[in-house]
């Protein structure tokens, strides 16, 4: 046991100079060279100014907008606060809990009420909340499901807005990996683009 | 099942078949002295590292040597880690001490020094609340290669264990194993992992959180950090502890379903490689195939029951919603299929980072993943333990084979004598007795009870029966549905993930020591076919039945009650 003990201590030295310490700052290092804006947040700019990043949702609650899932996420001292970057996480619900239960028969109200005229089914990721919580995307259902909505919201035809879900739709990488989605940010700010805002 | 995601299944599996050949035979020749222009580029770095330890890389250790250098070497971490942790705050850097609003107790600390140590990296903390990157970088970073490395060492040690021609046939040297299976294998790959996930699209960025104003005013807060040097190492070194709270749900840790497959490779090739590594210096590669098809054969049922739970509708949806899978806790990018290939690739590989809530799956979806870490990791497993788990098996199916046929069992020319079935008796025990006992005080004392915080009835049970199971799996993830950063849950699941790591790793060591005394015996008409299909199947139903009869009524009282209760 004895002898083991020195090389033991220095190799966990070793290594935390090594792979603590050069390794990361070769991977940022390269990182800079090679993505920059990635590595950085794949931020979005309006205008010049920084309206979040392409990976992160937000919360958004307007008619006229395309709503994301639903974000389980709190702030300090646990007060729900949709969408925290800064502190991610899903609910943690067992599907036979009742709180589950009421949260989504929360949400579908809400969406009803929103559209009385959409009588469609409601797609899943609509009125569940996400395992980060901060999930940016929603699927193409869910937003053909909210199209008649938004465009009656922002005085647009039906069919310009489903064109513009079409174009903003992504297929699975490679056409197989992973699932279609929408990236909800991006499809809005489409949208602000399309009426000149 | 969708075409699209038996697609996505499938090819995951044809690479991993493709890829354990060509890793395999690379590995042999890392621990046997020739890794090729690695070893040209980085020699003399490694004989300088061997100078300043004090080692000679070429001395025979025996076993006992072995496991206090696995040992010490944990411990040595997790007592480096556990002051960095105490003095983090003192430490420069961002995040800003206000962005951190979780405190440091020493428990806590405790807790993570250990987890991370064992390899395990159960999370009491969020990340993006909790640390500063200079602690998830020259902490956490540094606690992965040491984790997967030394359980590569000790993979080889049993290997060798095994391969040994002549009697007293020595083990190998420890410190040459790890250290070259970090410089060649570890680092390597994991800085070409690491560049790739940010191509992707996960973050690597030394700075503060930041506050930006979105799209229609409100204000956010965007944890950043130098997230991809550890995202990578935590799925190559099988640890599984991620930058952010989410893990591999995070946008910014796994961001891109190419990102998540890659990950789970990553977790997966290496110790799928041991297998042929295995069957090389055994040179019995049938004997090495048949691991890794037992292997496989288990893992593909994983995906299978995972798949079919989670497709199920969620009891919890009214009938306005739409059909589909429980997507509660699951990312959309992802999809079913990722998911599920999450899941069963971090339940079976030693490694948390599961790319959806795991505390919102269905019933039978999170036995599954129970199911898994109670079979000790061994569909592929943790780097090195993994094969050990998988062997250790063999050791007891040899001795089942052996009685049903009335011949003296013997593994490829090595008895198997009343020690060696002890030792893997005894190894076989140490997951079902620290998990049940555990679990019992748990769910009978008010400082266990006090974890429960968002489910309701036997959904408890499991959360508890999954956090032991996880922590002496050296697994790390969790139902979330348990708070467990409080005293009580700190310190019995550090014990769970001690007792996971070192318990069992002494008594592989053991166990390879044993082997190792023996003069391995030429093969003849007596030998049990052990790379035959018929042994496979013993080897399945060994591993299969040994964790089914020690855990069936846990399993009953846990996912399936509950499932039950649903309908």
């Amino acid at each position: 046991m004895i002898p083991q003990i020195r090389p033991a201590i220095l190799s966990v030295l070793t290594l935390t100079i090594l792979s603590g310490i050069a390794y990361p700052l070769l991977v940022a290092g390269v990182a800079r060279i090679a993505f920059p804006d990635q590595a950085e947040g794949s931020l979005v700019r309006k205008a010049g100014r920084v309206v979040g990043s392409v990976h992160i949702g937000q919360a958004f609650t307007d008619r006229g907008d395309f709503w994301g899932r639903p974000s389980a996420t709190v702030g300090t001292n646990a007060i729900p606060l949709p969408f925290n970057g800064a502190n991610s996480g899903g609910s943690n619900l067992s599907p036979g809990n009742p709180d589950l239960r009421r949260g989504v028969a929360a949400r579908v109200a809400a969406l009803q009420a929103a559209d009385p005229e959409q009588l469609g089914p409601i797609p899943v990721d609509l009125v569940t909340a996400s395992g980060s919580g901060l999930d940016p995307d929603i699927s193409p259902e869910a937003a053909g499901y909210q199209a008649n909505r938004v465009a009656k919201a922002r005085g647009l035809s039906l069919a310009q807005i489903q064109a513009l879900v079409r174009s903003h739709t992504e297929r699975p990488q490679f056409a197989f990996l992973g699932a279609a989605r929408v990236n909800v940010l991006k499809l809005n700010l489409a949208l602000d683009a399309m009426q000149g805002k | 099942m969708a075409p699209l995601d038996f697609a996505q299944y499938a090819l995951f599996l044809i690479l991993v078949l493709l890829a354990t050949g060509p890793t395999g035979r690379y590995m042999e020749r890392v621990f046997t002295g020739n890794a090729g222009f690695l070893e040209r580029a980085l020699g003399p770095l490694e004989r300088w590292i061997y100078r300043l330890m004090g080692v000679d890389p070429k001395a025979e250790m025996g076993w006992q040597d072995q496991a206090w250098a696995f040992t010490l070497t944990g411990l040595a971490g997790a007592a480096v880690l556990f002051g960095l942790l105490m003095v983090q705050q003192f430490l420069p850097g961002p995040p800003a001490r206000n962005n951190l609003p979780t405190p440091m107790t020493w428990d806590l600390a405790l807790n993570t020094a250990v987890s991370f140590a064992t390899g395990t990296t159960w999370q009491a903390y969020s990340g993006e609340t909790t640390l500063r990157h200079a602690t998830q970088m020259v902490g956490l970073v540094t606690q992965g290669f040491l984790a997967g490395g030394t359980g590569l060492a000790l993979g080889m040690a049993f290997i060798r264990g095994f391969a040994g021609m002549k009697a007293h046939k020595g083990l190998g040297n420890f410190w040459s194993d790890f250290i070259r299976g970090v410089l060649y294998l570890l680092l390597p790959l994991s800085l070409l992992l690491a560049l790739a996930l940010v191509g992707q699209g996960t973050v690597m960025a030394f700075r503060d959180h930041l506050a930006l104003t979105t799209l229609r005013g409100g204000s956010q807060l965007l944890a950043l950090g130098p997230a991809a040097a550890l995202e990578s190492i935590k799925n190559l070194g099988t640890n599984g502890g991620g930058f952010f709270g989410a893990n591999g749900a995070h946008p910014f840790a796994n961001p891109t379903p190419l990102a998540n497959f890659l990950g789970m490779l990553a977790i997966v090739v290496l110790p799928a490689g041991l297998t042929h590594t295995f069957g090389r210096m055994t040179r019995r590669r049938d004997a090495g195939w048949m691991l890794f098809a037992v292997m496989t054969l288990l893992f593909a049922l994983g995906l299978g029951g995972l798949h079919y739970a989670e497709t199920a509708r969620s009891a919890a949806l009214p009938v306005a919603v739409a059909q589909g899978p429980n997507l509660e806790g699951k990312e959309v990018r992802f999809g079913l299929a990722q998911t599920v290939l999450a899941g069963i690739a971090t339940s079976n590989g030693a490694c948390g980072s599961s790319a959806a809530q795991p505390g919102s799956f269905s019933p039978l979806g999170g036995g599954v993943l129970l199911f898994n870490m109670l079979l000790g990791e061994v569909a592929f497993g943790g780097l090195g333990t993994g094969l050990v788990g998988m062997l250790m098996a063999a050791v007891i199916a040899v001795f089942l084979g052996g009685l049903m046929i009335g011949r003296s069992p013997e593994y490829l020319g090595k008895a198997v004598r009343a020690k060696e079935v002890q030792l893997a008796i005894v190894y076989a025990l140490v997951m079902p007795l620290t998990v049940l006992a555990l679990s019992a005080v748990a769910v009978s004392t008010g400082a266990g009870q006090a974890g429960f915080s968002s489910n309701p009835g036997t959904r408890q049970f499991t959360e508890v029966v999954f956090a032991y199971a996880s922590c002496a799996a050296n697994n790390g993830q969790g139902m979330g549905g348990l708070s467990a950063n409080s005293p009580f849950w700190n310190l019995t699941t550090a014990l769970a993930m001690l007792l996971g790591r070192f318990a069992t790793g002494a008594l592989a060591f053991a166990l390879a020591g044993s082997l190792s005394s023996q003069r391995r015996r030429p093969r003849s008409a007596g030998s049990l076919p052990v790379g035959s299909p018929l042994f496979g199947g013993l080897l399945f139903f060994t591993v299969v039945v040994v964790t089914g009869l020690s855990f069936l009524p846990v399993l009953v009282l846990g996912p399936v009650a509950e499932c039950l209760s649903l309908k």
